[in-house]
C-alpha cells in the first residue's frame, strides 16, 4: 500500500523532469521593464528548448499583491523596493530579492524642446506634469524637486508614468517626468533632458524567485540572465543604468 | 396578501436572486472589510474633501448640462420624423459603447491643447479644457448625454403624441405644447435619465484620466483618488469607497420615490 | 358662414359637401368608413389633400392651431397632469389669453355644464360623464367656428350618455358655428343633427335630413341602425320594416320580386317580438311572434323564404352622385 502511495506521488515529479514542450515560466515584471524584457526572453527561450518565457507586465503595486495573494509565477520584478516588500511579507518570494537595475528619472518635452527646458528649475510657467504622489516615479519626482529647490506646480499628478509621457506626446503638456527607460521607448516622439542629480535618486529595480514557482531552477536561471552582461546590455538599450 | 395571480415561478426567482446576489454581495464584502475605526480620520482628510466635492459639482453641472442639450435631441429624436434619424439616434449612443478611455482620447483629440476645435478655441481666447474643471465637466457631459437622451425619448414617447394633437387643436404652438404639456407629462422618465446621467458622470473614469489629468482641487474626482491612494493604502482606499458609495446610493434613495414615480 | 369641403385622405376618405352656417351634421356610418379620419383632417391632426373653405379661408391650408377648430377626442385626451379648470384655460391661455382672464372664462364653462365645482380635480378624478364635459367645454372655450365630436357619448353609461345628450343638445343649438359629430348610434344622429352625413368607405353615400336618411336609407349600415330592411331593386332601393316581413318554411305564393331564400343566422329577443337575421341574399331581418317562432322551429341554419307585401314596401330613387352600397 505504502509503494503504492509512494509511486503516485512522485509520478508528477517523474513527468515534470520528463523536460515536455509546454513548460512555462511565467515573469510578472514592472511594466517600464516591457522592452528590455522581451528581449531577455527571446535569449532565454534560445538557451532553454521547451521552456516558453510568459512575460506579465503591470504596475509593481498590482503584481506584488497577486503575488502575495497566491496567483501563480515564477518571478517578480518591480520597480521599487516598496511593492517588492509587499511580496516578501506574504512570503511569496523564495530568496532575497536583488537589485538589478536603476532608471533614473527625466525631463521628456516635444521633439526638438521648444520650451527650452533644460532643468527642473525650466518648469516654472509651462504646462507640466509628473506621476502623483503615491507613484514610486512620483515619489522620486517630489525628491528631485524638492532638492533643487522647486515649487512650480504641475497641472496634473498622472495616476501612471505610461500617463504621464502619454500627455507630453500628444501635445497636452510640454513636459513630464518619467523614467529614461520611458524616453528611450517614445524613440522620437520626445527629447529626453537629463536631471542633475538624479542618478542619487534612482528608481530600484528588483527581482526575485516566487516560492508559488513551478520550477525553482528555471527562476533562478532566468535572475542569472538578468544580472549576466547579455542582460546588462538588455537594459541599457531599454535606458536603465545597471546596478 | 396572497397575490391573486399566484406564486412567482422559481424559473424566474431563482435567476432574479442571483442577480441580486451578484450585485449586492461585492457591495457588502467592501463595506465587511473596511476599517471602520479609521473611517473618521479619513472623512477628515483634504484630499477628500476636495475630491468628493468636485465630484459632486461637476457631476451635478454636467447633469444640468446634459438637461439644457439632452432634452431638445430627445424630443427631436421622439417627435420629429426626418429621413436620417435612426442614424442619428445610433450616433448619439456611440459614447455608451466606447471605452472610457477611447472616449477620452477622443476628446483629447478634439478639445485638447492640438486638438481640432481647442486648438483655435485656445488661440482665440486662451482657454484650454485640458487639466481645468471646466474639462472634467465636459467629459462627464460627453460620457452622460446618451444615458439622458435615450431615457428622455422613452419617456416622450411614452407621453404620448396623441396629447401633442389635442394641444395643437387648442392653438397651442409647438413650443408651448413642449412646455406646458410634453415636457411634464413625461417628468419622471426626464428625472430618471438625469439621476442616470448623474450617477454615470460620478462614477467616470477612463475619460477623465486620460483628457483631464489628476491634480487635487482641480481635475482629481472621487475615482482618480481611489485609484492613486490604492496604490499606497489599501484601507483608506476602501474607506474613500464606501464614502462615494454611501454618498450615491443615498442621493439615489433621496430621490426614488419623490421624483421618478416608482413604487 | 358655410364650409365647403371637398377633401381626401388618402386611403381612408373622399369626400364632396357642403355645411350651412350654424347646422349641426351627424356622421354615421360603419366602422372603417373614414368618419374620424374626416373629423381629424378637418382638425388638422391628419394630413390631407383639397380644400375646406370657410369664410374665403381654406382651412386646410392652415396648421392645426391656426385653424379656430375646436376638437372633442374620443378618449377626451384631456391633459392628465392639469386640473379641469388648467385644461379648459389652456386654448384661450395658449392663444395669449392673461391666466387670470382665461381661467375666469373656464369656470363660466365649467359652470355652464354644471361642474364648476369640479374645477380643481384632476381627469383621473373624473367620472366618464364628467370629462366628457370637461373636454367639451375645453374646445368650446376658444370660441371655435368650426365644432368637432369624435363620438362623445361612446363608452357612457346609458343613463350618462342619455343625460349628456340632452345638455349637447343644448349646448349646440346655442352655439353659432358648425358641428360636425361622429357617432355610432343612430340616436344622436336623430336627435341632435340637423342633417346626418353617411360615410362608407371613405365616401359620402347619403346626406339628408335625419328623416329622409331614416326613411330612405341608401345603405345597409343604416338600415341596420334604424332597424329597416333595405334592398336594392334594379334602379331604385326599397325599404320595409321587420315587422313587415313573413317568414316561411315553404315557398310562398304571390309577387316573385319580393321574396327571398336564405339560412338563419341569428335569433333574438327583441321587445315583445323575436328578432331572425337571415343570410338571404341580402342579409334581411324579420320579426316574428315567439309562437310563430317556435312553430317553424327557427333555429340557426334553418332553410327559410322571407317575402313582403308591395304595400308595405317604400321605393326611393338612387341618386345620381350616389354610391350605393346595398347589394342586390
Amino acid at each position: 500500500m505504502r509503494r503504492l502511495l509512494a509511486l503516485l506521488l512522485l509520478t508528477p515529479g517523474l513527468v515534470a523532469c520528463g523536460g515536455d514542450d509546454d513548460t512555462t515560466l511565467q515573469v510578472l515584471a514592472a511594466a517600464s521593464l516591457t522592452e528590455a524584457y522581451t528581449a531577455l526572453a527571446e535569449d532565454y527561450e534560445s538557451d532553454h528548448f521547451g521552456v516558453r518565457v510568459e512575460l506579465i507586465f503591470g504596475s509593481s503595486n498590482d503584481l506584488a499583491e497577486s503575488v502575495a495573494d497566491g496567483a501563480p509565477g515564477d518571478v517578480l520584478a518591480t520597480a521599487d523596493e516598496t511593492a517588492m516588500q509587499i511580496a516578501v511579507d506574504a512570503g511569496a518570494t523564495a530568496a532575497v530579492p536583488q537589485v538589478f537595475a536603476l532608471n533614473q528619472l527625466v525631463i521628456a518635452t516635444a521633439p526638438g524642446n521648444p520650451e527650452r527646458i533644460h532643468s527642473l528649475d525650466d518648469l516654472d510657467g509651462i504646462t507640466w506634469v509628473r506621476c502623483a504622489d503615491d507613484v514610486p516615479c512620483g515619489r522620486i519626482a517630489v525628491t528631485l524637486l524638492k532638492h533643487a529647490g522647486v515649487t512650480a506646480e504641475p497641472v496634473s499628478l498622472e495616476l501612471d508614468v505610461k500617463a504621464t509621457l502619454e500627455k507630453v506626446t500628444s501635445g497636452e503638456a510640454d513636459a513630464g517626468l518619467v523614467y529614461a527607460s520611458d524616453a528611450v521607448t517614445a524613440g522620437r516622439a520626445v527629447r529626453s533632458v537629463p536631471i542633475e542629480g538624479s542618478a542619487a535618486v534612482p528608481a530600484i529595480y528588483y527581482v526575485a524567485p516566487l516560492s508559488q514557482a513551478a520550477d525553482g531552477g528555471l527562476a533562478d536561471d532566468w535572475i542569472n540572465l538578468v544580472n549576466s552582461v547579455a542582460g546588462d546590455v538588455a537594459l541599457n538599450n531599454a535606458g536603465f543604468t545597471s546596478r | 396578501m396572497r397575490d391573486p395571480l399566484g406564486r412567482p415561478p422559481a424559473l424566474l426567482l431563482i435567476p432574479a436572486g442571483l442577480a441580486t446576489a451578484l450585485l449586492v454581495v461585492p457591495l457588502v464584502a467592501m463595506v465587511a472589510a473596511t476599517n471602520w475605526a479609521s473611517l473618521p480620520d479619513q472623512l477628515r482628510s483634504e484630499p477628500l474633501r476636495q475630491a468628493l466635492w468636485l465630484s459632486l459639482t461637476t457631476a451635478t453641472a454636467a447633469a444640468l448640462i446634459c438637461l439644457v442639450l439632452g432634452l431638445p435631441l430627445a424630443w427631436v429624436l421622439a417627435r420629429v420624423d426626418f429621413r436620417f434619424r435612426g442614424v442619428l439616434r445610433a450616433l448619439v449612443s456611440v459614447p455608451l459603447v466606447l471605452p472610457p478611455v477611447v472616449a477620452g482620447v477622443a476628446l483629447r483629440t478634439t478639445f485638447g491643447r492640438r486638438g481640432l476645435l481647442g486648438e483655435p478655441i485656445l488661440d482665440l481666447t486662451g482657454f484650454s479644457f485640458a487639466f481645468t474643471t471646466w474639462g472634467v465637466v465636459l467629459s462627464h457631459v460627453f460620457v452622460s448625454l446618451p444615458f439622458v437622451v435615450i431615457a428622455v425619448e422613452g419617456a416622450f414617447r411614452a407621453a404620448g403624441r396623441e396629447y401633442d394633437a389635442a394641444a395643437a387643436t387648442l392653438g397651442a404652438s409647438r413650443w408651448t405644447t413642449f412646455r406646458r404639456v410634453t415636457v411634464p407629462l413625461a417628468f419622471p422618465g426626464i428625472m430618471a435619465g438625469l439621476v442616470l446621467g448623474w450617477a454615470r458622470a460620478l462614477g467616470e473614469f477612463g475619460a477623465t484620466i486620460t483628457f483631464n489629468g489628476n491634480y487635487p482641487g482641480t481635475t482629481q474626482v472621487m475615482p482618480n483618488l481611489i485609484y492613486v491612494t490604492r496604490q499606497s493604502d489599501q484601507d483608506a482606499a476602501l474607506a474613500l469607497s464606501l464614502v462615494m458609495l454611501l454618498v450615491s446610493v443615498g442621493v439615489l434613495l433621496a430621490l426614488r420615490d419623490r421624483w421618478l414615480g416608482t413604487p | 358662414m358655410s364650409l365647403a369641403i371637398d377633401l381626401r385622405v388618402p386611403g381612408r376618405v373622399d369626400a364632396r359637401f357642403t355645411l350651412e352656417p350654424g347646422e349641426v351634421l351627424a356622421v354615421i356610418g360603419p366602422n372603417g368608413a373614414g368618419k374620424s379620419s374626416l373629423v381629424h383632417a378637418l382638425a388638422g391632426t391628419v394630413s390631407a389633400e383639397g380644400s375646406a373653405e370657410m369664410a374665403g379661408t381654406d382651412l386646410l391650408a392652415l396648421p392645426a392651431q391656426e385653424r379656430e377648430v375646436g376638437m372633442v377626442f374620443q378618449g377626451q385626451l384631456l391633459f392628465p397632469h392639469l386640473t379641469a379648470l388648467a385644461n379648459v384655460a389652456f386654448g384661450p391661455r395658449s392663444r395669449g389669453v392673461p391666466r387670470a382672464e382665461a381661467e375666469a372664462r373656464a369656470q363660466e364653462w365649467l359652470d355652464r355644464f354644471g361642474i364648476g365645482d369640479l374645477s380643481h380635480r384632476r381627469p383621473g378624478e373624473l367620472s366618464g360623464g364628467q370629462a366628457q364635459r370637461v373636454a367639451i367645454a375645453r374646445a368650446l372655450a376658444t370660441r371655435p367656428r368650426l365644432l368637432l365630436l369624435d363620438e362623445p357619448l361612446t363608452g357612457l353609461d346609458v343613463k350618462v350618455a342619455m343625460a349628456l345628450r340632452i345638455e349637447l343638445g343644448r349646448h349646440l343649438s346655442s352655439y353659432d358655428g358648425i358641428a360636425v359629430l361622429v357617432t355610432h348610434d343612430a340616436i344622436d344622429a336623430l336627435t341632435i343633427a340637423d342633417r346626418v352625413l353617411v360615410l362608407d368607405e371613405g365616401r359620402v353615400a347619403q346626406l339628408g335630413t335625419p328623416e329622409e336618411v331614416s326613411q330612405r336609407p341608401r345603405t345597409e349600415h343604416v338600415a341596420r341602425l334604424v332597424g329597416l330592411n333595405v334592398v336594392r331593386d334594379g334602379d331604385t332601393l326599397i325599404s320595409f320594416t321587420p315587422q313587415a316581413v313573413a317568414v316561411s318554411l315553404a315557398e310562398p305564393v304571390g309577387s316573385p320580386r319580393l321574396r327571398w331564400q336564405g339560412r338563419v343566422a341569428d335569433v333574438s329577443p327583441h321587445g315583445d317580438a323575436v328578432r331572425v337575421l337571415v343570410h338571404a341574399a341580402p342579409d334581411l331581418i324579420a320579426d316574428v311572434t315567439p309562437a310563430a317562432a317556435t312553430e317553424l322551429d327557427l333555429t340557426p341554419d334553418r332553410a327559410v323564404w322571407l317575402s313582403v307585401k308591395q304595400t308595405a314596401v317604400r321605393r326611393y330613387e338612387v341618386g345620381p352622385e350616389e354610391v350605393g352600397t346595398v347589394t342586390p
